[in-house]
This record gives structure tokens, C-alpha cells and sequence, in this order.
């Protein structure tokens, strides 16, 4: 493994041998490209036929698109999130995908011909069973649970995920969504900016249930050999979360941003996906997922909201978050 | 070059700077402003915030400066071994990268942590971290080291003459305090104060870790949304310029307090006085001790955990690690030559704006400085190229403050004495410079560029809007958190507040053998 990222990185390193091939730009979200992300995969396995040399230029995708607008240098936008596309597309800046979206591999139909996703997973709280013996079986439980089961969340102003609890509160509770979120509230340990420092509070004990995915475990499981950590599955549904790719209409290589985006549906990209980046593939049968991911415990039902209902819901979602935990 | 123009021209070298920091600040908000085609409203939300801020940055900075000031005592009038050693270990948590620090904090005050442990045990109610009780403890964290140092080089400035000739005056220890001390605190604490309010100002990542939820948002986190969320530039701008607005109104506050120590010429500080006996030297024990543990106990907890698996940590973080101690020392320098042309230059003594100028990094938002950048630069340079080089002048000026909260006052002190020597022998220029200005201010140097450094190798900011293939060490740091790596990160945690101490150290106590 070590060698094999040492490799890595010398090969990025003799930028010589790619001079004269075609770049194709690619901005992507921080931990995308990093060597424990998918990034390094994605670069070596189309380099391996595209002829070019693959470019990742990592931060914050979107702020960045809309504020460089047509003069952007990339070609394609590779982790984008579906519940803020309606920014991305108002935009007028991407092109459709051009691919057959009939028969993913998601929970819920795909019919969007501008963004293309490559990877999903439902939230979910994560728990330990060695610590938390009884944990709360459905939704309405884990809003009757005692005070002192304590849940760390993100917040849905700065983080993704965190956004996904909203709507998954809403897509629950509706109009009762504030009132849920008035019980919820007190069992919040604390909420943070993102992801990764509420995983951590989690796996240091501070808290006894994390705001994550349905996949989580999985790294768990295949990385650590610890069976332990466990996604409570609630009957009353999950929320998804893909992630999303799309090419740019003003791109300067065409050719290799669609043969890109050919590319994301493939087996070879698809079954790359799931160790490199912890989620579920979007175009590979059930039976070709590693088998960590076959055995996951699956919800029965995925919660979903369009492009345009997660738009119009954030503002007052957002409203009634805030005022319950400004009690 | 810049050397030559502050040694020859003061003023004008630091008119020089100081305009061009103000034009920056300013003129990256007004990009910001100007791509959104002008400014923004502010909701009820954001108003909240700015409260929350204000009344935050208010309480920390009066917790930092009251708590500090019988830590800074006790360090100035005791002498026992290693205690050189302490002081600069004491410095640690404000220049901890603050993703480590919260870390260290949890592992202390945490629910599982050390102190409700024992609380537990002893039947008596738990002490929660979370909430704004926990962002307050986190900025005294941070800030306590600071206001120490800040206050204990206002004690070292008493030249050791006053503390003799008051010995053989028979002062007792209120004389002291009255003659010497208290016009001293009364020099320094406003400024001390006022620092640390600056900082809390901007702070981000402590609210929203430890803060519990959103009735502890910041100013600096409401920016983050606009920009990462709702695109909205027009607010950023907005809520860019409230935060410049607090600093300002702060500093206008503090000056009318501020009043300036003027003890005259004296030997150096090496040969400082020895406290009183008694009971105060028990309660001076009691405060190293207390404050010693606090600031240094999350610290090892922190230590514990990530200290094993530092060897293996992958190739590529040493390399990250390498190419941000670059980063950090060439910032450092920057920072450096910038401080003390705006130090000789504000010691002149004529221009406030000077002064204000360079405490305006502070409040700036990085992420404001950041885009603005972006959107200045991006016709002319590719984002590629200028993310390390705009990463390390960013770091420089977010320094500057810092840096001159330690130099100003020594400035002045070596312009009031020296001052009229050196003209009057015609000292100016580089001999000036290297016989009595750097000699004369090796100390507050030595500690500035060390803060420099240290802030430079721990910052995560403006690199995430820049972001290239040449990620630093912090950016590896989130990067392993977000691949779920969790032990990985906590041992890159230890290796970055190894690497920021040890910089800091190399620094500061380069200015003490100077």
C-alpha cells in the first residue's frame, strides 16, 4: 500500500512524459484527490486509456465554478451533491452527461441529464455496540430517547451531510419537523462544522450516535477489522445523498470530458468506487459490491427530495432548525 | 531590500506597508463586494451572530487578561529552575493548530474526558464542554499564553533599577504595585485585552466544534455560509465589513485608555527582581502550577494518543510536512521584515493609522482576504501558481498583529532612549540597524517570527479556496479525518504541533541568545 502510493506520488511528480498529451481539468472536493480518496484510482485507471494527462484541482467546487463562471478552466466538476444542484444548473455552465440513467444502481430514479452520480449512501446515525446496548429502533425513538444519549451532528450550514439531516427531519416529520427537532435538540452534544470532527468525537467516545452514512461501517469492518460500529436502521426511511458529476459546456477538450463522463457508468470505474471513497456504487448489480457492502444492513425505505423541493425547503427548514436549538 | 528602505526611512517604509496592508483588506472586500455587484442585507440570524461575537470575544478577552495577569506576575518575580523552559512551553496552545487543540480539550474536559471523570467519582455534577461555556474555555486556551507574554515583557520592561531602588527604598509589596506595576498593567492590559478580543472575533472553528449549536454562530462562520452555501457574496461583503467595523470601534475604545509605560533607560532585564516572600510565594507557586496545567494538560493528552504512530505515518504526509515548514519560515521572514518596519515606524509616534492599519489582518476574514484574491488575481495568474506563494504572504499578514503586539512597545521603548543618541551621533541607516535596533529588539523579534511561524505551518484557511496538488500539512491532516483515518490524523496532529513548536522555539530562542 505504501509503496504503491510512493509510486504514486513519483509518477505526479515527472510531469516531463505528460507535456505533450491533452489535460483534462478536473476540480474536485478536497479529500477526493488525496491518496486515501478515490482520486489516485480515478487518475491512474483513465489514464490508462485516455491518452492525456488527468488534472485535479481540489477546494470548494462550487463557490469556485460560479464565482470563475465561463472563463473556469475546468472541464469537468467531479463531487458536487445532489440537494444543491439548482445552484449549479441556474448556472448555465454544464453540459448534459449523454448517458442511459435507467437502470442505476440507486434507490430512486435518475433522470437528470446534466448530472451524473457516481457514488451514494444514505445518512444515518452510527453507533457503537459495545457502548450503546439498546439503541433506538426507528426515528420516533431516537426523539423519545432519554436526554443522555447524546448524538453529535453537522451543521447544515457548512456541511453537506448536515443539510441531509435537514431534509431527512423534514421528509419524516413534515410540519411536525420543528417539534421533532425541539426533541431532538437536547440530546445534541454538539454540532460541527463538518464531517470529519463529529466522526472523530464519535470514535473518541464523546458521543454515543454520529450523524453519517449507511456505509460507514464498512471502513470499519474492511479497514480496522472492528465489528463493532453500527448504523441504526429506521423504518421510517433514510435519506440519500450522491455525489455527482457533470462537464462543462465551455471546455476546451470535449472529447475527453465526455469520454470521462462514458467512462463513470463503466464496471471499471464503478468497482473502484466503493473502498476508495466508503459508499455504494451507482451502476454495478447488487451481487458485484464488495462483499462488506452486500452485508450492510440496508433501510427499506429511501427518502428523496427533486432538485427544486430541497431548494424551496432549505430556507425554512433552516428557519426551524435554528429556532429549535436557539430555545 | 525592504531592510534598506525601513532602515533609512522609518516613516516612510511603514507608511509604505501599512498602506498597502489597508489597501488589501480593503480592496479584496470591495472585489468581494463589487462581484456581487454591491452589498447585502443581514437577517435576523446574522444580527444573532454578531451579538454572540461581540459578547464572546468581550468575555474571553477579560477572562485571558485577569487570569493571566497573576501567572505573568509569578513568572516575572520567581526564578527556579527551568524557567525559561516553562515560559516557552507555557506559549504552546496559542500557536496549537486549533483542530488539535479542540482535540486536546476534549480529551480533558470532554465527557469522557480526565475532569468529569473525577467529578463523577466524586458525585458531583458533570462539567459540559459543549456550549458556550466550552467556546469561552477553549479561547482562554488559546489566549492565556499570549496575555502572559504580553504582560510578562511588560514586567521585564521595568527596568531592574526600579525594583532595586524601590528594594532599598523599603517598598513593600503594594508600593510596588502601585509605583511600578499597576502603571505598567495599566499600559499593557488594554492592549492585551484588546488582542485577544481580535482574535475571538474571527474565530470559527471553536465556536462551531464546541459551541453546541447554532446559538453560538460567529460572525467568521456566517461568512463561511454565505459563501460555501448560498453563494452570496453580497452578504460576505456585508458581514466582512461589520467584523473590520468591531475592530475598528475596539481599538478606538482601547486607545483612550491605553496609556503608555515610560520608565527611561535602564539596564537589561536579565538581572530582574526577586518577589516577595511569604504567602505570596506560595500563591505565586499555586498560579504557575494552575496555569501550567491547564494550558500543558491537553496538550500531553493529545500527545499520548497520536506520539506511537507517528513512524507510520505515509511518505506523503512528511513530504506535506516538509513543504509547509518551507512555507512557515519563508512567511516568517516576510512577516518579520513587515513587523518591524511598521514597529520603528509607529514608535515615530504620529500616525495612528499606522497602527491600525496592521492590527486590520486580524479581523480580516481570511475568507474574505482569500476570494477577494482570487477574484483580483485569476485574470493574470493561473490559481495553480499562486496558491503556495498568496498562502504564505496571507500567513505573513495574519501575523502582523501579533508581531506587533510584541514589538510596538519595545519600539517605543528604544526610540525614547536610544532615539536621540543614535541621531545625534548620526547613527542611521544599516549601522543603525544592526548596532542598535536589532541588538535592542532580539527578544520581541525573536517571539514575533516565532508566532509567525508557528501560525503559518497551522494554518488550514486560505490553502482550501487556492488548494493545488502541493497539499500542506493541515490540509493532510483533514484529508486523513475524511477518509476516516482517525488514528492517523491524531498522530499527523502531533507531528504538526511538534513541527509549530519546534519553530516557534527555534525562533524565540534565537531572540533571547541574540
Amino acid at each position: 500500500m505504501k509503496t504503491r502510493a510512493f509510486a504514486l506520488a513519483l509518477l505526479a511528480a515527472t510531469p516531463a512524459a505528460a507535456q505533450d498529451k491533452p489535460v483534462l481539468t478536473v476540480y474536485a472536493g478536497d479529500y477526493v484527490a488525496s491518496e486515501w480518496g478515490p482520486g489516485p484510482k480515478i487518475e491512474a485507471g483513465f489514464e490508462a486509456f485516455c491518452d492525456c494527462d488527468l488534472k485535479f484541482v481540489t477546494g470548494e467546487i462550487l463557490p469556485r465554478i460560479l464565482m470563475e463562471g465561463e472563463g473556469t478552466q475546468a472541464d469537468i466538476v467531479f463531487g458536487l451533491n445532489t440537494d444543491v444542484t439548482a445552484r449549479a444548473r441556474a448556472s448555465g455552465l454544464f453540459a448534459p452527461h449523454g448517458q442511459q440513467t435507467g437502470d442505476l444502481s440507486l434507490p430512486v430514479a435518475w433522470n437528470d441529464d446534466i448530472f451524473l452520480p457516481y457514488n451514494w449512501a444514505e445518512t444515518a446515525f452510527i453507533y457503537d455496540e459495545t457502548r450503546l446496548e439498546n439503541p433506538p429502533s426507528s426515528f420516533d425513538a431516537l426523539l423519545a430517547a432519554p436526554e443522555d444519549l447524546k448524538i453529535v451532528i453537522q451543521d447544515p450550514r457548512s456541511s453537506i451531510s448536515g443539510l441531509a439531516l435537514l431534509l431527512w427531519v423534514k421528509s419524516v416529520y413534515g410540519d411536525g419537523a420543528a417539534e421533532a427537532w425541539a426533541k431532538l435538540a437536547p440530546k445534541v452534544l454538539t454540532v460541527t462544522k463538518g464531517w470529519s470532527e463529529a466522526y472523530g468525537m464519535f470514535t473518541d467516545g464523546e458521543a454515543d450516535m454520529v450523524l453519517s452514512f449507511t456505509t460507514s461501517p464498512a471502513y470499519h469492518i474492511e479497514a480496522e477489522e472492528d465489528l463493532t460500529k453500527r448504523a441504526a436502521i429506521f423504518p421510517e426511511g433514510h435519506y440519500l445523498l450522491a455525489e455527482l458529476a457533470a462537464q462543462l459546456k465551455g471546455t476546451d477538450q470535449p472529447e475527453l470530458a465526455q469520454q470521462f463522463m462514458d467512462w463513470i457508468l463503466t464496471p471499471d470505474f464503478q468497482s473502484a468506487i466503493p473502498h476508495a471513497n466508503w459508499s455504494l456504487p451507482s451502476r454495478l448489480d447488487q451481487a458485484d459490491w464488495p462483499e462488506v457492502m452486500r452485508d450492510l444492513p440496508r433501510p427499506e425505505t429511501t427518502l428523496f427530495y427533486s432538485e427544486d423541493e430541497a431548494e424551496s425547503l432549505r430556507q425554512p427548514a433552516l428557519d426551524e432548525w435554528l429556532r429549535a436549538f436557539s430555545q | 531590500m525592504a531592510a534598506g528602505v525601513f532602515a533609512i526611512r522609518p516613516a516612510a517604509g511603514g507608511a509604505a506597508v501599512a498602506a498597502g496592508l489597508a489597501a488589501l483588506i480593503l480592496g479584496t472586500l470591495a472585489a468581494v463586494a463589487l462581484q456581487a455587484r454591491g452589498l447585502s442585507g443581514l437577517g435576523a440570524w446574522d444580527w444573532r451572530a454578531v451579538w454572540f461575537t461581540i459578547w464572546q470575544a468581550a468575555v474571553s478577552g477579560l477572562l485571558s487578561a485577569a487570569l493571566a495577569m497573576p501567572v505573568a506576575r509569578a513568572l516575572a518575580r520567581r526564578r527556579f529552575p527551568g524557567r525559561a523552559a516553562l515560559v516557552t512551553l507555557l506559549g504552546a496552545p496559542f500557536i496549537l493548530p486549533v483542530i488539535v487543540a479542540i482535540m486536546g480539550l476534549i480529551a480533558v474536559f470532554g465527557r469522557n474526558g480526565a475532569i468529569n471523570e473525577g467529578l463523577r467519582a466524586l458525585g458531583l455534577p458533570e462539567f459540559s464542554v459543549y456550549g458556550w461555556q466550552g467556546v469561552i474555555l477553549a479561547h482562554v486556551f488559546f489566549n492565556l499564553p499570549l496575555s502572559v507574554r504580553l504582560i510578562l515583557q511588560g514586567w521585564q520592561a521595568i527596568p531592574a533599577e526600579r525594583f532595586r531602588l524601590a528594594e532599598s527604598l523599603g517598598f513593600a509589596p503594594a508600593n510596588l504595585t502601585r509605583h511600578l506595576e499597576r502603571p505598567m498593567l495599566r499600559a499593557v492590559l488594554p492592549g492585551v485585552w484588546l488582542a485577544v478580543f481580535l482574535v475571538c472575533l474571527t474565530s470559527f472553528t471553536v465556536a462551531l466544534a464546541l459551541g453546541g449549536g447554532p446559538s453560538a454562530t460567529t460572525v467568521e462562520l456566517a461568512i463561511y455560509q454565505a459563501f460555501r452555501f448560498d453563494f452570496d457574496l453580497g452578504r460576505a461583503a456585508t458581514l466582512g465589513l461589520v467584523q473590520i467595523g468591531l475592530c475598528l470601534a475596539a481599538m478606538l475604545l482601547t486607545r483612550r485608555i491605553a496609556i503608555p509605560a515610560a520608565f527611561g533607560t535602564g539596564l537589561d532585564e536579565a538581572q530582574g527582581p526577586q518577589g516577595p516572600a511569604g504567602w505570596r510565594q506560595g500563591a505565586d507557586a499555586l498560579a504557575i502550577v494552575a496555569a501550567t496545567a491547564f494550558l500543558l494538560w491537553p496538550i500531553l493528552a493529545v500527545t499520548a494518543q497520536g506520539l506511537p504512530r507517528i513512524p507510520a505515518l505515509p511518505p506523503e504526509v512528511w513530504a506535506a510536512a516538509l513543504r509547509s515548514v518551507v512555507m512557515a519560515l519563508v512567511s516568517a521572514l516576510l512577516a518579520l521584515v513587515l513587523c518591524l518596519t511598521l514597529a520603528l515606524a509607529i514608535a515615530r509616534g504620529r500616525a495612528a493609522w499606522i497602527e491600525a492599519a496592521g492590527m486590520l489582518p486580524l479581523v480580516a476574514s481570511p475568507l474574505v482576504l482569500g476570494t477577494g484574491l482570487f477574484i483580483l488575481l485569476r485574470g493574470w495568474f493561473s490559481t495553480d501558481a499562486l496558491a503556495l506563494p498568496v498562502t504564505v504572504a496571507i500567513n505573513a499578514i495574519m501575523a502582523l498583529p501579533f508581531g506587533l503586539r510584541a514589538l510596538i512597545p519595545a519600539a517605543r521603548t528604544l526610540r525614547a532612549d536610544y532615539g536621540r543618541l543614535a541621531d545625534s551621533l548620526e547613527m542611521h541607516g544599516l549601522a543603525r540597524l544592526r548596532l542598535v535596533t536589532l541588538p535592542r529588539l532580539a527578544r520581541p523579534l525573536g517571539f514575533a517570527g516565532g508566532l509567525a511561524a508557528a501560525l503559518a505551518m497551522g494554518d488550514l484557511g486560505v490553502i482550501t479556496l487556492f488548494a493545488s496538488d502541493q497539499p500542506t500539512l493541515p490540509l493532510k491532516l483533514y484529508q486523513l479525518m475524511n477518509s476516516y483515518r482517525m488514528t492517523d490524523a491524531s498522530a499527523c496532529a502531533v507531528l504538526l504541533m511538534v513541527i509549530s513548536f519546534a519553530l516557534f522555539w527555534l525562533f524565540d530562542r534565537g531572540g533571547r541568545l541574540a
